[in-house]
Order: C-alpha cells, then structure tokens, then sequence
C-alpha cells in the first residue's frame, strides 16, 4: 500500500489538465506517442469540442521513483461543472492528492478557486503545478503571489511544467510519490470501496470505478451495494490502464474496476458502497448522495415518424446515465415524446447532443420545469413536474416549490453583486463567512426554479469567473404559482407553458414573448406571439412576415448559387418542429428562459 | 435523369469588356479591351470545340460586359461562325446587349443587318442623378436616341433595361421613369430591384453609410406598384424582374435558363446546362484565353445534378414565374407529389394570396414572387 498514490488533477478550463495527463501516461511508458491518441482521458467528442470533461475516468500508471522503488500512481479524471459537483466529490474521496494547474499566462481563475475549495473539503495535499511556462511573457512571480494571497498555499511548494512541451514532467511525478500520502486501510478488514464512477460496456455489462478504502475484493466474491442493497457476484476484477488489465484482487487503497453483471449503469449509485455480502462492513462509506434529477423536460423528435427511433435511443442511452430518467409522455403541439429529468441545464443539454449526435436524431426539449407539489382541495398531494398537469387555482388549496441552499464562494470584492443577484433570484436567509483573507462564503436559500435556469451563468458573470457555487436541495416552500401559456397564433403550445411564481408571471410573460420573437425566424404570416395566465392575454409581440425577398435576377450562373443558398437554409430550418404553421427552432424552448442579462 | 424535350438549346455569348464598371454590377468583366482581338479568336475555337455536343440552338444571346463594343465586322465573325458550326434554325431568336454610349444609328443597321433581330438596350434609368450614381456612361439623351435609332434601324423587338429601389429614389419618381420607357412602346422591360452586393462601388459605399438599407416593406411596395404599373399598360408580368407585351415577346433565350432547357455559354464565366449536367467557365479572360490557346477546353467546374437537386431548382425557379409549377409534370419528373408533401404549406400561401392554384399549376402572384426566395426555403 506504502508503493500506491492516488491523486487528481484540477484546474481552470483550459489550463491543460489533459494535455498534462497525457504527458504523464506518455512519460509513464504506458504507450508511447506513435499509439496515443490525443487527450486519451476525454474519450468523448462532446467533452473534447467543449473541453469539459463529463465522465470521470482513472488510469493506472506504473512508475519507478529516483527512490528505486515502483509505484502505481491512480490518475483520477474528474468532471468540471456543477451539474456533476457531487460526482467529482466522489472523485476526489477517492484521493489523497491533487495537482492543482495554473495558467502561468492567466494566473489563479475561478475554477482554480472553485477546484481547490472542494479539495480542501476532502483534506486533500494539495501541489500547485504553474503550467504553460513556455509561453512568451509569463510572469511567474505574478502567479507565486496569486498562490499566497489567492490560495492561501504556500507558494515554495509549487512546481512548474510545460505539459505541452513535456518539460518538468519528471518533478511532478516525483512530488506525487513524495509529497501525496500513500492511502491508508487495512486488507484484512471488512470491504469496503467507494463506487466513483460507472460506464456500459456492450459487452460486459457496466463496469464499476472503485477505490478500495478497507478489506479485499476478488473475483468469485458475492458483493453487496450497501445503499441499493443488491448483491451481485464478482467476475473480474483489475487496473485501468490504457485498456482494462485484470488482476487477482483489489485490495485496501487501489483503485480499479469490478465487473460484476450489473445489467445498467441504473443500478449502480455513484458514491455508494460496496462490501462482502456475507462479511459486511459495519458502516457505508461517509458522503453517499443520492443522484436525483432536479430539472425536467420532454423531447420530442423534430420529425414525428423518428418516434420509435427516439425510443431506442432513451433506451440506450439510459444505460449509460444513471442521473438520466424518463418517462413516456406527449403533446397536443408536439405529438409523443419523452418526458426526462437531468441534474441541471449542462446535464439536459449534454443528454440532448448526445442523442443528437450518436444517434442522428433530431429532437426538441420543451421548456425545462422544477417539480412542484400541490396539495389539492380534496387533501390529495401531487408532485408536478410537467406544466401539462398543473391542477389549476380552484383544485388547488396550498401550492409549493423546492427550495435549495446556495453555497458560493469568492474572493470578497463579489460580494455586493452577488447579494444583489441573489435576491433578484428570491434569496433568503443569508449567511456570510469568511474562511480566510479575501474570501467570502455566501449562503442563500433560493428556490431551485431561480437557480436552474440562468442563475449559475449570471453567477459566473458577475464574479468574473471567479466564483464557485454549490447547492443542496432543502425542502419544499409554500409558493404562489401559476400557470403562464404561450399562444403563438392563438394556439397554445403546451410545450413552452411554465409554472412560474405569481409575482414573476408578468415578467416572465414579456421576457418569454421577446425572447420568442429574437429566436422563431420570419415565416410567410405575421406571427403573434402572446403570454396568457388562466385565459387572460398578458403579453404579446409580433413577428412580421416576409414582404420582398427574392434576388432580381437569375440567368444562367445564378442558379447553382441560388439552389445551394437554398439547400443550407433548408438544412437549418430541419432543426425546427412545425406547431401548426410554425416552425419554431429547438432553441426557441430553452430561451423562453434566459433573461435579457445574459450575454 | 431528366432529359429536358421541351426546347431547342440556346447559345450564350459572354463578351467580357466594358469601358467603365458600372456601380452596381457584380458580373465578370474587365476594362482592359486590348485582348478583344485575342479574345474573339478563342471564343471561335471553344465554339468549334462544342461542335458535337450542341447541334442546333434557336436562341442566340451576346451579353454581357458590354458586347456593342466590339466592332461590328467582330460580332458579324462570332454569328457567322455559329451558323457554321452548328444550326441555327430559321427565326431564331438573336439578341444583343447594346449601351446607349457606344451605338449609333448606323452601327444598329449593321447589326440588324446580320440577322440580330432583338435588342436589349442598358437604358437604367431616365434620371440623369440616377444615372451619374449608377455609374453609366451615358446621359438619358443618349438613351432615347439608341431606343429611337432601334426602331428606325428595323428592330421590332426592343427590350430595355431600368434599375429601381435606388437611394432616395420615391416609388412616383421611379413611375416617372417607367412612363418614359413605355412610351416607346417596347416589346420587352427588366426591371430590376437595385441590389446592394458586396464588392461593387456601390455596396461598399452603403457599408460606408452613405445610404441606407430600404425596409422590407418599402422594397414591397416597389416590386407590387412596379408590376401594377406595367401590367395596366398592357405588359405580361412573366418573371420577377421581367414583363413582355405579349408572352411570345418574352425573352425565348432567357426562359431556358429557368426550365432546364440545355443552353450552351461561351466565354470567361459563362454556364453552360444539358441533360443533368451544368458546367462553368473559368472567370477570368487570362485563363480563358491560355486554356484555349492551349486546346482545352476553359471549364472551371462542373455539376451532376441528382433528381434531388433538379426538383430543387424547378421549385425555386417556378415560383419566379407567372408560368408556375405543374404539379403533374413536377411529379412524373422527380416523383415527388408537391401537394401531399407540403400540401398545407401550399394552401397557406393560397390564403395569403401568394399563390393560385389553376388547372394544376402554382402560379405566383406579384405579392407572391417578392417572397419568392422565402417560399422556395421552406
């Protein structure tokens, strides 16, 4: 156990976590850069074109230390959004260490920040790697002193790298060896290993991401989820390297995978644990969480007859997704779909490009909603998530939204903005901390519904990137709700109907007309575009129909030109779902939302 | 494939050189007229390159650049050696592209004489400050004299040229214009709406802000008074920018570019279509003159077009054009039945009145072609 590290890398968007991971696997000699194929760790199109990464992935590296002695260092990949907080959480559980990278260009940025708060929760070591130092014009000294006053770390600790240029890659891989805390437990104890991540192999089912805290584990064992309580008989079990490598056992402070013939990814909880079924661990690991959807939407296909392939594809998808749920549903304006529910906005949009891309469909979300509940005349509770099946003011005898609490964190100057938002956003019960020199910690609790939607975008904008922000769901609220319905031509579209707060309906109402007009192109017809609550007309805005547009003249060369102009708006317009003689964009459902602060 | 048997081909000639580049004009084109005589001698060997391709034509077309300015013994070699090389059937129609600057009286009935028997004069405007911001070289005087000389030199079927929807220009002042060109009494009017197109003297002075952008509603009420105006003078409407005084006044040459009708074109730019096919000249004269000088052929690029693509094409160019789409002729072509397909979106355009539906036939109205490109999206 003294020869294993397990460490994370945590940075800033853009300040080469991966580039230096994969400088570490290359240097490692677990594949040489003939075979490598670039930024291995983000393994996924959708994570390397937005540079985030989704899923968290571990790799194994061997490396023989200037001490003489082998070790394995355990490179655990963690996603970077506050959709998946409590999945890079357990991540880092996972750690005893972390690389914190900085941008010798750009200095400490907010995820640094962000990043390095939720290391210190996990009591991590923590060794600041200056990146990027063959950049022209850096100022390290500049970036030193970030670390004292920014960080709060002692600036001699750091080290510096080129991760592009390989340079200083033998230093880090020394101070993870000497200055991360091997893990501790004990292999003669019950098991105990936190489950941190989960994938679906066509083949073998779903493979289980694990650290090892107590005991052994090994093929033939009987296991059982301490959370789920299900028991599942071990197959295999072994390293990640740059492929899965099967090894006899797992054992107290390794990290590696189990397969284990669980059929969904569904029915593993991340951060849930596992141990013996017959020798259980007296406890769960501390930190479990329930992953549940908080955001809700349906989807439909653009094109109605793409139905059944919009139904394999949930389907297959979901086997990949545990967060992701769904349900049948359908719409008088947009026929049969889907109705989801994801972790947050990144989620739904991740959910929906993946579907788009790896399975060539088409689709359109409805307005995204929060579930509410109603407590109705007759003493009957119902929860609400879908704007459909909103019971109406005369069923209705106390209506109620869900509430979280906000932790934020930033550097003090913020502080008045981020109040001002806050409470824009409905916010109460503050709470202000001050954990150290120029920084601050904010608490608010806010109703989810303020916080979905824009919240976090305007968050990072008026903290200038430098803000993190976390929440946890704390109950529900009595609420004044209402139902507020979009008619475009005087047809309501069921699928951009909100539930919104009684004293926001109005605004909304504006906001949603405008926004429907910036977003739905102009069409033949004048299309009037209205917010209605309960039958009354509370906002409207026109868009006015194509009056000239032809080009005067069409002779012999114009007419290649012309056709393939035509082909390409054609193109764009099959991204619109037609709502009577409508078409409306995809884009058109979720900017209904988006406030006009935002850029 | 679609083997067009509807038409004869017809035979464009580019003739790329003007004296001066009017303002608004995005054509290929150059000042430099010391290579005409090299010029004319490679677009007698790419005609003689096409002489088993294209048999007979029964539309000639010299356009333009500006074709009246090369001499008439020059025009008189490039006819000659098309009725040489291939046959050009008795009352073809032959048309030139003449500028009021460089035509007299004389050169007309010289070119009458050859056997050009319509003409297509660049009147554009009767406004001498309209015709100083076009950029033309010429003066309205000039103008009404070439109009004039064209009737006296034998013409019967004169079409010309105007440009509307220019800065400042007021929809009565434009009527004023049109006044002027009708009383001639011409066979055939374009009227084209003044495009602001990057690259020409006159879009970058927008973009600098000297004027502004017309509002779509503005440009509307042009292109619905302009069509108004020349229809009650008893002129066909039969394209977006082009009216005849009778449907067999309307340009012969030019409807073959819009119902896929093969058309041969010669010279730098110059498209040429037959069967499914559509290829393009090189744009600059240099090329086009090395390439053939060197024995091949100029063809810069070519275009197999699918049943996709030439569906496509007779949608949008059909609803340019008074003829319309046959929705029985438009699905034993391309197997698409339009009124199943987008049936709704059609009768949507009925109710608007962009449309009429008769006999089976899409026929735009006015208010209709303005939106042309608009409905041809959907």
């Amino acid at each position: 156990m003294n020869n294993i590290r397990n460490f994370s890398i945590i940075a800033h968007i853009d300040h080469g976590k991966s580039t230096l991971a994969d400088r570490l696997i290359m240097k490692t000699g677990l594949c040489d850069s003939r075979t490598f194929k670039d930024q291995m760790l983000d393994n996924m199109d959708i994570e390397r074109e937005r540079g985030i990464t989704i899923k968290s992935q571990v790799v194994s590296l061997p490396y023989t230390a200037k001490d003489g002695n082998d070790y394995v260092l355990n490179l655990i990949d963690t996603p970077g959004h506050v959709d998946f907080s409590y999945e890079v959480s357990r991540s880092l559980a996972s750690c005893e260490g972390v690389l914190l990278l900085i941008d010798a260009a750009q200095g400490v940025q907010a995820q640094t920040l962000a990043n390095l708060y939720l290391a210190l929760e996990h009591d991590l070591e923590i060794i600041p790697v200056i990146n990027k130092i063959d950049l022209p014009a850096v100022d390290i000294e500049h970036v030193l002193g970030q670390i004292e006053t920014d960080l709060g770390l002692d600036p001699d600790t750091h080290l510096k790298c080129s991760a592009k240029e390989g340079v200083g890659i033998d230093e880090i891989l020394e101070a993870v060896v000497e200055r991360i805390p091997a893990p501790e437990g004990d292999p003669d104890s019950t098991l105990a290993a936190l489950i941190f991540d989960a994938h679906y192999d066509a083949y073998r089912g779903t493979i289980i991401s694990c650290r090892v805290f107590e005991g052994v584990i090994k093929a033939g064992d009987t296991i059982r989820f301490m959370f789920n309580d299900s028991v599942y008989k071990v197959e295999e079990v072994g390293f990640f390297r740059l492929t899965r490598e099967k090894r006899d056992q797992l054992s107290a402070g390794e990290v590696g995978y189990i397969i284990a013939g669980v059929k969904t990814v569904s029915s593993v909880s991340i951060g849930d644990t596992i141990t013996l079924n017959d020798h259980p661990h007296d406890k769960p690991l501390p930190g479990f969480r329930e992953a549940k959807p908080v955001v809700f939407a349906s989807i439909y296909p653009i094109a109605s007859d793409d139905y059944e392939e919009l139904a394999e594809a949930v389907e297959k998808y979901k086997l990949n997704d545990a967060a992701f749920i769904y349900e049948k549903d359908s719409s008088v304006a947009l026929g049969q779909g889907f109705r989801c529910g994801f972790l947050g906005l990144l989620h739904l949009d991740i959910v929906q490009e993946r579907l788009e891309r790896e399975y060539n469909l088409s689709i359109i979300l409805s307005v995204p909603s929060v579930r509410y509940r109603f407590t109705l005349k007759d003493g009957d509770v119902v929860y609400v998530d879908n704007p459909v099946h909103y019971p109406g003011p005369m069923a209705t005898e106390r209506s109620e939204e869900p509430f979280i609490r906000a932790s934020m964190m930033m550097p003090d100057r913020y502080l008045g903005v981020v109040m001002n938002l806050c409470i824009e956003k409905r916010g109460v019960n503050s709470n202000i901390h001050y954990p150290g020199t120029g920084r601050v910690e904010l608490t608010y609790e806010m109703p989810l519904s303020e916080v979905i939607f824009d919240f976090y975008d305007r968050f990072k904008s008026v903290t200038q990137g430098y803000g993190s922000f976390d929440y946890d769901i704390i109950d529900y609220r009595e609420s004044k709700l209402v139902l507020l319905d979009i008619l475009v031509n005087g047809e309501k579209v069921d699928a951009l109907s909100q539930i919104v707060h009684k004293d926001r309906a109005r605004a909304r109402g504006v906001l949603a007309c405008d926004r429907l007009k910036d977003e739905i192109p102009k069409q033949m017809y004048k299309i009037a575009i209205q917010g209605a609550i309960g039958g009354e007309i509370i906002s409207r805005s026109t868009i006015s129909a194509y009056r000239k547009d032809v080009t005067a003249k069409c002779y012999g060369g114009d007419i290649t030109r012309k056709r393939k102009l035509l082909e390409k708006q054609k193109k764009g317009k099959q991204r619109m779902k037609m709502v009577g003689s409508v078409s409306i964009p995809q884009s058109a459902f979720l900017a209904v939302l988006k406030s006009d602060k935002d850029s | 494939m679609i083997e067009n048997d509807q038409g004869l081909p017809g035979l464009y000639i580019h003739i790329p050189f003007c004296r001066s580049k009017c303002g608004y004009c995005d054509f290929y084109s150059t000042t430099d007229t010391g290579y005409i005589d090299s010029f004319i001698e490679c677009l007698l060997l790419e005609m003689d390159s096409y002489e088993f391709e294209f048999r007979e034509f029964d539309t000639i077309y010299l356009g333009g650049g500006t074709p009246s300015l090369l001499a008439s013994g020059q025009i008189e070699a490039l006819l000659e050696k098309a009725r040489n090389s291939f046959r050009i059937i008795p009352g073809a129609e032959i048309t030139i592209e003449v500028n009021p600057a460089d035509t007299d009286r004389d050169d007309l009935e010289k070119i009458y004489a050859m056997g050009i028997n319509r003409i297509n004069i660049g009147v554009q405007s009767f406004d001498e400050a309209e015709l100083s911001f076009l950029g033309r070289r010429h003066d309205s005087r000039q103008a009404m004299n070439t109009l004039d000389s064209a009737r006296l030199a034998g013409f019967d079927n004169i079409g010309l040229d105007l440009i509307y929807g220019l800065p400042y220009q007021t929809i009565d002042g434009w009527k004023r214009s049109l006044e002027k060109a009708l009383a001639f009494g011409p066979e055939h009017l374009s009227c084209y709406e003044l495009e602001l197109k990057p690259d020409t003297p006159i879009g970058l002075r927008y973009e600098k802000g000297e004027f502004g952008r017309r509002t779509e509603e503005v440009q509307h009420d042009f292109f619905i008074k302009t069509s108004e105006h020349i229809r009650d003078a008893g002129y066909v409407h039969y394209e977006i920018s082009n009216f005849a005084s009778g449907m067999d006044r309307a340009s012969r040459h030019n409807r073959k570019y819009w119902d896929h009708t093969p058309y041969l074109g010669l010279g730098p730019s110059a498209h040429s279509f037959k069967g499914a096919c559509r290829w393009w000249n090189k744009g600059s004269v240099n090329d086009y003159i090395l390439d053939l000088k060197k024995g091949r052929r100029p063809v810069a690029d070519s275009e197999d077009l699918g049943e996709n693509e030439l569906a496509s094409e007779t949608l949008f160019l059909g609803l340019r054009m008074k003829k319309g789409i046959d929705i029985k002729a438009y699905r034993s072509s391309y197997g698409i039945d339009l009124m199943e397909t987008m049936g709704l979106v059609i009768r949507g355009w009925e109710q608007k009145g962009l449309i009429e539906i008769r006999g089976g036939i899409i026929i735009p109205t006015p208010a209709g072609m303005a939106v042309a490109d608009a409905m041809a999206a959907i």
